[in-house]
């Protein structure tokens, strides 16, 4: 019989108390934010989405050679001896033109080793983590900065100057 | 009575039957599930540290009409293996009974469906088509957790009405009649003339019922709450068990009359367990339209303390959702049987014993 009516003494008493914490929280300002139109601030070493300025990359492929999960795809051709491609920030010749740079996300892990190698510091992370899509071929982000045409000209362009040279050569090599 | 002015504005008992019994549903049912839903929202967010519906219009105020919308506009989806017949009949009688509670319910002292000389007795009754319409849609949708969310309602609800009854009983005792409007009538506009404090009568009988009023007031809240399937008690839905229990497989419009049929019986126990203990439509400090002499002010100030009293139960019942975890169904049927009924039994004896003292 106590045990009866202790049951349904602890029953209400417990029930109040709970109902004064849930009160307590209704009046609690709310710890969660309104994502899309607030964002946290990211922490300073944030790893996102990788940016390249192409202005600054020498097209070593030390990046492509540095990841773990070979994302990143560069071709290159040389320029032609008159060819003045400029130089980077730190003082460096270019003297290759980038025909090809891609970095596919849907493969990358953000791991940031793609950054240090670089000797130029032109790959670099960014805070922008908001890139999903519908296609994953989307993910793949093109950086070269040449348009496909000027790729084309750039491989037609030395493989024409190649072929000079070898026929050069063949002569020299005759005449010899 | 709202009939009798409507007869005589129209002189057609048919136009003023129609308008009468179609006014709860546009002007108060609608309105107040619309506003109920995203009160809940707001409440479980808020309650929950977060913010809840923030998106549509100011504070999220639009999102429940955007939900209607939607809803408006989605596919009815009827599966291969459902009892058509009863699966189209189920929401409708769900919500059928839960409308029907309204007609007797008094709004105030004018807007009354029907003054029922059976008024509680009718609605007690009337809400048992509910179960009758859970347990078809559980039936007829041909789904294993449909079906043990139905037999589960229906169970809880029927040994739950044991205790409202016992209540509902000792004041209909008390008072002598079961007439909602007269119940109400009786409980003149100060609170200290409610039943919750012993009844509008100044004797010493007042005072020493006052405790058992209170203990029959809070068996009738906790039995109610189970009656409308609201957790502590909502075993029948368990979402974490039973997907959502009976109307796991209803979509579209049919889904949205479970919902509204919910949220009409919130308030509609809420209104009952008002106009019982609480002054019904009375106000508990007197009325403005008598202190300025106005007379249609009175009216709408009942329907306002009404609408108060009902929304803040229904307040309660959320605060209460969100407080505690759900009932297993074996201490579901333990806190019916072996604390309500008895406790309300011995309840009703004692208050019976004082009201012929
Ligand atoms: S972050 Fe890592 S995975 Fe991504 S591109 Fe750089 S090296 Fe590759
Ligand atoms: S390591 Fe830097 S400079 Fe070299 S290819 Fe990569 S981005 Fe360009």
């Amino acid at each position: 019989m106590r045990a009866y009516f202790n049951n349904i003494f602890t029953a209400l008493i417990t029930i109040f108390v709970g109902m004064k914490v849930t009160l307590r929280h209704l009046f609690t300002p709310s710890v969660t934010i309104q994502y899309p139109d607030v964002k946290l601030p990211l922490p300073e070493r944030e790893r996102n989405r990788l940016y390249v300025n192409m202005d600054d990359c020498i097209g070593c492929d030390q990046c492509a050679r540095a990841c773990p999960v070979n994302c990143i795809e560069i071709e290159t051709v040389k320029s032609l001896p008159g060819e003045d491609l400029g130089k980077t920030s730190n003082g460096k010749k270019k003297a290759l033109w980038v025909t090809k740079f891609t970095i596919d996300f849907a493969k990358c892990c953000y791991c940031q080793l793609c950054v240090f190698p670089c000797p130029t510091e032109c790959i670099y992370m960014t805070d922008v983590y908001e890139f999903s899509e519908y296609d994953r071929n989307n993910l793949i982000y093109d950086f070269a900065t040449l348009t496909p045409q000027e790729r084309q000209e750039k491989i037609e362009n030395f493989r024409k100057f190649s072929e000079e040279k070898e026929k050069q050569k063949a002569k020299t090599d005759k005449s010899e | 009575m709202i009939y009798d002015f409507l007869n005589d504005l129209t002189g057609s008992p048919f136009i003023a039957g129609t308008i009468t019994a179609l006014l709860p549903l546009f002007a108060f049912i609608l309105p107040f599930a619309l506003f109920a839903v995203l009160l809940e929202r707001k409440v479980a967010g808020h309650m929950q540290d977060r913010l809840g519906p923030m998106r549509v219009g100011y504070h999220g105020i639009l999102q429940t009409v955007a939900d209607i919308i939607k809803l408006i506009q989605k596919e009815d989806i009827i599966a291969r293996n459902n009892d058509k017949l009863l699966f189209n009949i189920a929401p409708v009688l769900t919500f059928a009974g839960s409308y029907a509670a309204f007609a007797a319910i008094p709004f105030s002292s004018v807007f009354l469906g029907a003054n029922i000389d059976l008024g509680i007795f009718y609605i007690i009754a009337v809400t048992g088509l509910v179960v009758a319409g859970i347990l078809m849609a559980g039936w007829a949708s041909n789904n294993k957790y449909s079906l043990l969310g139905a037999m589960r309602s229906a169970a809880q609800i029927i040994s739950y009405e044991i205790p409202t009854i016992l209540v509902v009983l000792s004041i209909v005792m008390l008072t002598g009649t079961m007439s909602l409007y007269d119940l109400s009538e009786s409980q003149t506009s100060y609170f200290w003339n409610w039943y919750l404090l012993g009844g509008p009568e100044f004797e010493i009988q007042k005072f020493l019922l006052i405790p058992f009023m209170l203990i029959g007031f809070l068996i009738i809240y906790i039995s109610t709450l189970a009656e409308v399937n609201r957790t502590p008690f909502d075993i029948p839905e368990a979402e974490s068990e039973l997907v959502s229990g009976y109307h796991t497989e209803y979509s579209g419009m049919k889904f949205a009359m479970f919902f509204l049929a919910e949220y009409a019986n919130m308030f509609a126990v809420s209104a009952i367990v008002v106009a019982l203990f609480l002054g019904g439509y009375q106000s508990p400090f007197g009325y403005l339209g008598n202190l300025l002499n106005i007379n249609w002010l009175i009216p709408l100030e009942q329907f306002f303390w009404f609408t108060f009293k009902g929304i803040f139960f229904v307040f309660v019942q959320m605060w209460l959702r969100w407080t505690l975890p759900r009932l297993r169904v074996d201490q579901l049927m333990a806190a019916s049987w072996k604390y309500l009924i008895p406790i309300a039994f011995f309840n009703l004896l004692i208050i019976g014993i004082i009201s012929i003292l």
